[in-house]
């Protein structure tokens, strides 16, 4: 696993989003990436927290898990790089 | 009860700033009162959002450093380019309001009750990371735990310290290490440089000698580390190079801010 | 209804307007670095430009790259996050010089890129001296950070059309949104009309 660049955060930086999207705790969730199989808890993945939008990605193969995008006070969420998530 | 602390935990609840304590230059914790707080586990942290009179909103998550069930505070280092730091580290005065969502986390969080939180405790900080680590001591103390504890602590130098009377004096079973990587007291004999990997092994619980089948998970030392991302990588990499298990390493990164 | 929290205010404040600043943004001398992902890492010697879709596919190495005839434009630059960054100096290969290696007849292109980031434009904002495949700013070589070794740049548009480390355009028949237009992000995005998100 490459070292992750200086800006980049992970997933308890997402809690409280997370929590206001899903209406539980979800960094101990674990997430299957749909790409490489690396299952790991959302606490461990890779965030990419812009003001653009925040974009998850997996620890091992960098494959795009997660986006979150607010326009106008609605958040679009996209899950499609998980493969399971629990 | 239970229903008050699922809605404070979801929602935004306005709190005030009930006194602002010093630690550093440069660092502040602002003591909160939150009226429909549900509680928090040690490690956990909280959001904040401020909102200006033009309607304007920015959101900053911040460890809560108090441990359960001490009033709530948070510990804040201002960054130079910020936009909620130097407010909150140098405008903020007691009775200013601000709003709350919170406690957030269950993944950083120690917990006396649980398997893991009767093993060996490793606490890596890396610059304010020892902001959630303070609050899991306060509680290893609350609740009179006496499981092994060392904490490595980084720090640019010693001013920057935070929590310094307070680590003077650790409580039975807790061992303070500094590093303190830029500039350091005369006379000090401790670690002057970043955390590599030679340290970490003359800090670190040993478990390399430990045959993984003689041990099961459930006894092994658990570290939790906090700070810049760059310190949590290399620190999580060396442990792992000791021969922690990925798993018995928990990991909190705090982005760019602030170097170690 | 939020509490106010007093003396608290944005950190910056929006530019007077003079002209060259679009509505809602404000002029930043620093040349911030935003990121969906981590920074590729291409070797020159395996980087190449392609046009794919035209009547055959068409593609420059890197040193065949740097032989094209190139431009240093200086140009203001606009990102959606408001911040505006004004007199940027850039070198590179006019799209007008690109496009003409290519026989097409399709009014859109779908841009690629070193880890995967797609955004979308209409032939017509390529052509016309509007838009070039950059490989220097300020006089130096892009750094990686910035989308070096080579950028897409169409300053005219939201600065996230100007794609970092773009590889690539892909001609098509229909405008297809890429990375951030298909979250919601405006399928144009001229900076003029405000057209940050899809729908204004």
């Amino acid at each position: 696993m490459k070292p992750l660049e200086d800006d980049v955060l992970d997933g308890n930086a997402i809690g409280g989003k997370l929590i206001e999207l899903f209406g539980i705790e979800m960094t101990t969730a674990v997430g299957t990436c749909g790409v490489c199989g690396n299952a790991g808890q959302v606490a461990e993945m890779a965030v990419y927290l812009m003001q653009m939008g925040t974009v998850v990605r997996c620890r091992v193969c960098d494959n795009v898990l997660m986006v979150f995008v607010e326009v106008r006070g609605v958040t679009c969420v996209d899950l499609q790089g998980l493969a399971s998530l629990s | 009860m239970a229903g008050t602390a699922v809605r404070g935990r979801l929602t935004w609840q306005t709190a005030t700033v009930d006194s602002v304590i010093d630690e550093t230059p440069t660092v502040r914790t602002l003591v909160l009162g939150v009226p429909d707080w549900g509680g928090h586990q040690a490690g956990q942290h909280l959001d904040i959002r401020l909102t200006g009179d033009d309607g304007y909103q920015a959101e900053r998550s911040y460890s809560i450093a108090a441990a359960p069930g001490e009033p709530v505070a948070i510990t804040v280092e201002r960054l130079d380019d910020g936009e909620v730091s130097p407010y909150l580290t140098e405008d903020v005065q007691a009775g200013d309001e601000l709003e709350v969502r919170g406690p957030i986390g269950g993944y950083f969080v120690w917990d006396p009750a649980r398997p893991d939180g009767d093993v060996p405790l490793l606490l890596l900080a890396g610059g304010s990371g020892v902001v959630p680590l303070r609050s899991i001591l306060r509680h290893r103390s609350q609740v009179g735990s006496s499981v092994p504890t060392r904490l490595l602590y980084s720090a640019r130098n010693w001013d920057e310290v935070i929590y310094r009377s307070e680590f003077a004096s650790p409580a039975p079973g807790v061992e303070v290490i500094y590093t303190l990587t830029r500039q350091q007291p005369a006379g000090w004999t401790g670690y002057a440089r970043r955390v590599d990997q030679a340290m970490i092994t003359e800090v670190a619980w040993p478990v390399a000698q430990i045959p993984m089948a003689q041990i099961p998970m459930a006894q092994m030392p658990v570290a939790y580390v906090c700070g810049p991302t760059n310190f949590v990588e290399a620190v999580a990499a060396d442990l792992v190079a000791l021969g922690y298990p990925p798993q018995r390493v928990k990991t909190e990164r705090f982005g760019a801010t602030g170097t170690p | 209804m939020s509490p106010i929290s007093r003396g608290f205010h944005r950190r910056h404040e929006e530019a007077e307007p003079a002209g060259r600043v679009p509505p809602g943004q404000y002029v930043t001398h620093d040349f911030p670095v935003l990121s969906a992902g981590p920074t590729p890492h291409t070797p020159l010697e395996r980087w190449t430009f392609s046009i794919e879709g035209g009547s055959s596919p068409v593609s420059w190495t890197w040193q065949e790259f740097q032989a094209l005839p190139s431009e240093t434009v200086t140009v203001d630059i606009h990102c959606v996050t408001r911040w505006s960054k004004l007199d940027t100096m850039w070198k590179g290969v006019s799209l007008d010089v690109l496009l003409d290696a290519v026989s097409y007849d399709d009014p859109y292109v779908l841009a690629f890129c070193d880890g995967g980031y797609t955004t979308n434009l209409p032939v017509a904002d390529l052509k016309g001296g509007k838009a070039w495949v950059a490989y220097s700013y300020d006089g130096k070589p892009l750094p990686a950070e910035h989308g070096g070794p080579a950028r897409l740049l169409v300053p005219h548009l939201y600065f996230w059309k100007s794609a970092k480390w773009v590889r690539g355009l892909r001609l098509k028949q229909v405008d297809a949104p890429g990375f951030w237009e298909m979250y919601g992000y405006h399928m144009y995005g001229d900076p003029w009309r405000e057209q940050r998100y899809a729908g204004d």
